[in-house]
């Protein structure tokens, strides 16, 4: 029988991409403590898969014992193992799903996998206090446009090719800026005084970023000022993004708008969406910055969520899914 | 003049004009953006869905009578058509009703990429059903002139999403009966091609289905 007063406490690890995540979080909704180790590509590179889960099992064990040590808690006394099983890259997903599988076994206690870009929602969800919003879900793996309906996370829109976080990424990387390039691009953009016209693609509510990024990267080849093009291709590609994310509240009619997700610490495209959202008479709400990017948090928090709801899944079977779609997602807990 | 819908692109106003009821389109500037990038989508997207809406009617597909445009302001004035969105009517209408609304709709599709016609975004707050069941075609701003199976299977490929995410319990059968009067139309042939095509399309995306 559960004790009413006693509160259910989650470790939760992140490892998608480049960010080693562990958390603990308490189901009264406390996030204790949250540690991360980041790894860092080389200048002019992106994330190398085998590189970045070498990075995080050789910091897998401090970033434990680090977060451990500061939350008060024994590791006794945590109740249930979270772990992002996917989407991702493969040998970085194992890593974070080995370390999980091995305290669950030691610890005896349930684990639970969890969508990584779910849990980018659910822990926006808590911390912006939105109930039913319609989410824009922007980092490096996902720009989607989305609602929870009938236990599903079901996508209105979305990216036709490459991501927003993805589309940023690589033309820093080209422009010599470090990884993740969103906020030098940021930054510069603020200088940006010139706009460059860029193709603008709107699909419905999909948005297709692949020939702005062709388009501006042979700007920057013809010797196009980066300010300049800093500025225009985050006009253009926020636009096209909070434009389709309108087209899809105005469908929907939903009245609160979240976004979530790494993209969302840049302030011009939140200004942008809230904008738009405040518009249509709806709440706008935005993650707070220190938990936009990947973090152990998301999980932990989301691992509560479905511990309540019988989530679990026996060690031998607890795969990861590199390529897991949103919308494949069951969500017992927003039925 | 009264508001009755302000959609994301355009505000719907029912005015009249010439002692007739008509439909005020207006593309209002959206505060959001950047106005110089603005002014040249909303102009460009007024005067294009001027001219699909008039080809359309051309080929004897029902669309909102044209009868002014006014590029300065973003505006056009259309037909009042009195009806219902479908997204309503498929949630209130029996599977029967339904089935031939939708092979209907393939039908018209059908019909208007045969003439070239792309319209770009197609969803179920697009597609008017008036009270004598027929089926009128709206809002074209995105819409292109094209004659490409890549641009006809996104067409089509919107649309299956659109029924994916707003009618998920329904939606495979409104698919396949859209698909059915869509084949009629453009032949079987044609229509497994695009139909081979809307999978790749959704295949590009990072996290692919693994249905």
């Amino acid at each position: 029988m559960h004790n009413k007063k006693k509160a259910t406490v989650c470790l939760g690890i992140e490892s998608t991409a480049h960010t080693f995540g562990v958390s603990i979080v308490s189901s009264d909704g406390r996030i204790i403590s949250d540690y991360k180790s980041v790894y860092h590509p080389p200048l002019g590179k992106g994330i190398h898969p085998r590189e970045a889960a070498q990075h995080h099992s050789e910091h897998a064990a401090n970033t434990l014992k680090d977060c451990i040590q500061s939350s008060d808690f024994s590791l006794n006394s945590i109740d249930c193992i979270a772990f992002s099983s996917g989407p991702g890259l493969g040998p970085v997903l194992r890593t974070g799903a080995s370390v999980a599988r091995a305290l669950a076994i030691w610890l005896n206690k349930p684990l639970i996998p969890i969508h990584h870009a779910i849990g980018h929602i659910e822990l926006a969800c808590k911390l912006t206090g939105a109930h039913n919003p319609l989410i824009v879900l922007v980092s490096g793996g996902h720009t989607m446009i989305g609602a929870y309906s009938g236990r599903k996370c079901r996508v209105f829109g979305e990216t036709e090719d490459i991501t927003l976080g993805n589309l940023l990424d690589v033309f820093g990387r080209e422009a010599g800026l470090l990884f993740p390039s969103g906020p030098y691009i940021e930054k510069l953009a603020k200088e940006g005084k010139n706009f460059i016209d860029l193709p603008y693609v709107v699909k419905g509510n999909d948005v297709s970023y692949s020939g702005l990024l062709t388009a501006t990267l042979a700007k920057l080849k013809d010797g196009n000022n980066l300010t300049d093009l800093c500025f225009s291709l985050q006009e253009v590609s926020f636009s096209m993004l909070t434009e389709a994310t309108e087209r899809a509240l105005t469908h929907i009619e939903r009245d609160e708008v979240l976004l979530t997700g790494g993209v969302a610490a840049n302030s011009r495209l939140s200004n942008m969406l809230r904008t738009m959202t405040e518009d249509h008479n709806a709440k706008f709400f935005v993650v707070p910055r220190e938990y936009c990017g990947d973090c152990g948090a998301q999980i932990a928090w989301t691992g509560i969520l479905a511990s309540k709801s019988g989530v679990m899944t026996d060690v031998n079977e607890s795969y990861i899914i590199p390529r897991w779609r949103i919308d494949e997602v069951d969500i017992p807990w927003r039925d | 003049m009264v508001l009755i819908k302000k959609g994301a692109e355009a505000e719907l106003l029912l005015e009249t004009w010439c002692e007739k009821k008509v439909i005020m389109k207006k593309r209002t500037p959206k505060s959001y953006r950047l106005p110089e990038l603005d002014l040249k989508l909303r102009q460009y997207r007024t005067v294009h869905e001027a001219i699909l809406i008039h080809q359309a009617k051309l080929v004897g597909i029902l669309t909102p009578l044209i009868y002014f445009v006014d590029t300065k302001n973003s505006t056009i004035i259309m037909e009042y058509i009195i009806g219902k969105q479908l997204k309503e009517l498929a949630n209130e209408s029996s599977k029967l009703k339904l089935k031939s609304i939708f092979i209907q709709i393939g039908i018209i599709i059908g019909e208007l990429h045969t003439s070239g016609i792309i319209h770009g975004d197609l969803t179920t707050s697009n597609l008017i059903i008036d009270p004598q069941n027929r089926i009128f075609f709206i809002d074209f701003g995105l819409g292109k002139k094209s004659e490409e199976l890549e641009e006809r299977s996104v067409d089509l490929f919107l649309l299956k999403r659109s029924l994916n995410s707003t009618h998920y319990l329904l939606a495979p059968f409104f698919y396949n009966w859209i698909l059915k009067g869509y084949s009629k139309i453009v032949g079987t042939k044609n229509c497994s091609e695009v139909k081979r095509r809307i999978e790749s399309i959704a295949d590009r995306g990072r996290y692919t289905s693994s249905e």
